[in-house]
């Protein structure tokens, strides 16, 4: 990792994060039934799945997790050369009458929630949408807010998270790191 | 990728990118709202001088399902009757604001001269030109031959198919041979010599005028329709001669390996290069070849439009 690199979050930080924000989801929702979690690749995913095993653990229920891949529903598509596309896979049964859980790594102008918003609307209509996220780090640019957070973490908009977790990046860390483009040490 | 005029310019990678997409494009099929917003605001017209029922129908179903305004042309009913010339069309499209432009052209080479000119901006995509290429035909049938034996993933190395019938007018073989052989695939053309192009022996491809010989060992076989439409002079004696030495039989099909599939690009022709019993049998997979076109065509304007257009 990069030397001007500040982590914010360790291992255990992480594992902690994940734990609450199942204990959360579990309280809200009064139980696991309903339940589905969709993470957002590719570390939603990952994270969509840690947060299932500790729901699995306070509840002994198995909460169905799917991968929602928000590409073509992007409003900046056309801002750069077209992407490849990540897996989407929606548990069977779908998610009509269910509460869906969207889980992403890090919140930040809200463009990717709006995206899978959208996306969720054209494969069903889901009894709520909530969303968790490991990092907050503000400057939103649309009315969207979170409903399980891993940590707020006030940053300016020149700085740069970076989440890393063991299934994605082979190790559990996130970091801020400093202003990239003037080259200050953080 | 601006242009998808033939599948020689495709790099492994690049092929192995538009069969990824549509895969992850071919669940858009199986929801309650079958439509994407990503091409939404795009023009794509359907320009078509020769005629076709399901290339067409597919680029259609495939725009409107990424939300792009679609404008079908045919040349029948147009201005082209009139004696317009493909310029003077194509400076039409272009004032109307045309993002891409799907072309079927009896001529070898009008994809090529469009995109290649400064009649128009937009995205030219090969539906089929002359004797020359149809590379969404060649995509489809990758993407079948990958779902069917290499469950969906990566390339087709050391997958053995023949491709049987009139190679000489057929853009489907001359596509499918270039794109197979990029993705690893190992492929044979069988044909009478009358219907096998001058100058084959420097396809990528082996060549082989007996189909009995091949059956044995290959992984699927893609059997060509006799384009009688292109065919001005006799190149064999009958139909039934032609239909005895190369057509699939349900007693051909016995000689193939289990495992093998049978492919046809369509429209065929019953009781001619394929017997009706072997068309509607479990081991053809024709029907899913016109499903997987959607899928794949969908894939190809999404990575030619979706993005930012690059400057030239």
């Amino acid at each position: 990792m990069d030397s001007r690199a500040r982590v914010v979050l360790d291992e255990a930080d992480i594992g902690r994060a994940i734990r609450r924000i199942a204990h959360e989801i579990v309280e809200k929702a009064r139980g696991s039934d309903d339940l589905i979690l969709l993470g957002i690749p590719t570390r939603g995913v990952a994270l969509a799945n840690r947060i299932a095993s500790a729901i699995g653990e306070i509840e002994g229920t198995q909460v169905p997790v799917g991968s929602l891949d928000i590409t073509l529903y992007r409003d900046d598509l056309r801002l750069r050369p077209a992407r490849a596309l990540e897996i989407t896979s929606i548990p069977a049964g779908g998610i009509d009458a269910k509460v869906v859980v969207l889980v992403d790594d890090v919140l930040f102008s809200g463009r990717t929630v709006r995206a899978a918003l959208d996306a969720l609307n054209d494969i069903g209509r889901p009894a709520a949408v909530r969303l968790a996220v490991l990092v907050d780090r503000g400057h939103r640019e649309l009315p969207i807010r979170p409903d399980y957070v891993g940590k707020n973490l006030p940053t300016s908009h020149s700085e740069q998270v970076r989440v890393e977790l063991d299934e994605v990046d082979g190790t559990d860390r996130v970091a801020i790191l400093g202003e990239v483009e003037d080259g200050a040490a953080g | 990728m601006k242009h998808l005029l033939s599948t020689a310019d495709l790099s492994r990678e690049e092929a192995v990118l538009i069969l990824d997409t549509a895969a992850e494009l071919a669940a858009v099929t199986d929801r309650s709202v079958k439509k994407l917003p990503t091409l939404r605001g795009r023009t794509v017209v359907n320009l078509f001088f020769e005629d076709s029922t399901r290339t067409r129908i597919s680029f259609e179903l495939a725009a409107k399902r990424l939300s792009a305004d679609v404008i079908n042309f045919a040349a029948k009913g147009s201005s082209v009757s009139k004696g317009e010339s493909l310029k003077d069309t194509a400076l039409t499209l272009e004032a109307m604001g045309a993002d891409a432009v799907v072309i079927r052209h009896g001529s070898s080479g009008a994809p090529h001269r469009l995109a290649n000119s400064d009649w128009i901006q937009g995205s030219v995509i090969n539906a089929g030109d002359g004797t020359h290429e149809h590379p969404t035909q060649a995509l489809l049938d990758a993407f079948t031959l990958r779902r069917h034996l290499r469950s969906g993933a990566g390339d087709l190395s050391g997958i053995r198919v023949a491709i049987v019938g009139d190679i000489l007018h057929s853009r489907v073989a001359r596509s499918n041979v270039l794109l197979l052989k990029t993705l690893g695939a190992e492929v044979t053309v069988v044909a009478p010599p009358t219907l096998m192009p001058y100058g084959v022996e420097s396809w990528p491809c082996h060549t082989s005028y007996s189909i009995d010989d091949v059956l044995p060992d290959v992984d699927a076989i893609m059997m060509l329709r006799v384009q009688a439409e292109r065919m001005q002079a006799a190149y064999f004696p009958s139909s039934l001669e032609y239909s005895r030495m190369f057509g699939l039989d349900s007693a051909r099909v016995a000689r193939l390996p289990e495992h093998a599939i049978v492919m046809h690009p369509g429209p065929m022709n019953r009781g001619m290069e394929i017997s009706a019993d072997v068309a509607d049998s479990p081991r053809s997979v024709m029907v899913e070849q016109v499903t997987n076109g959607v899928s794949v065509r969908m894939a190809v304007m999404y990575l030619l439009l979706g993005g930012m257009q690059e400057e030239i």
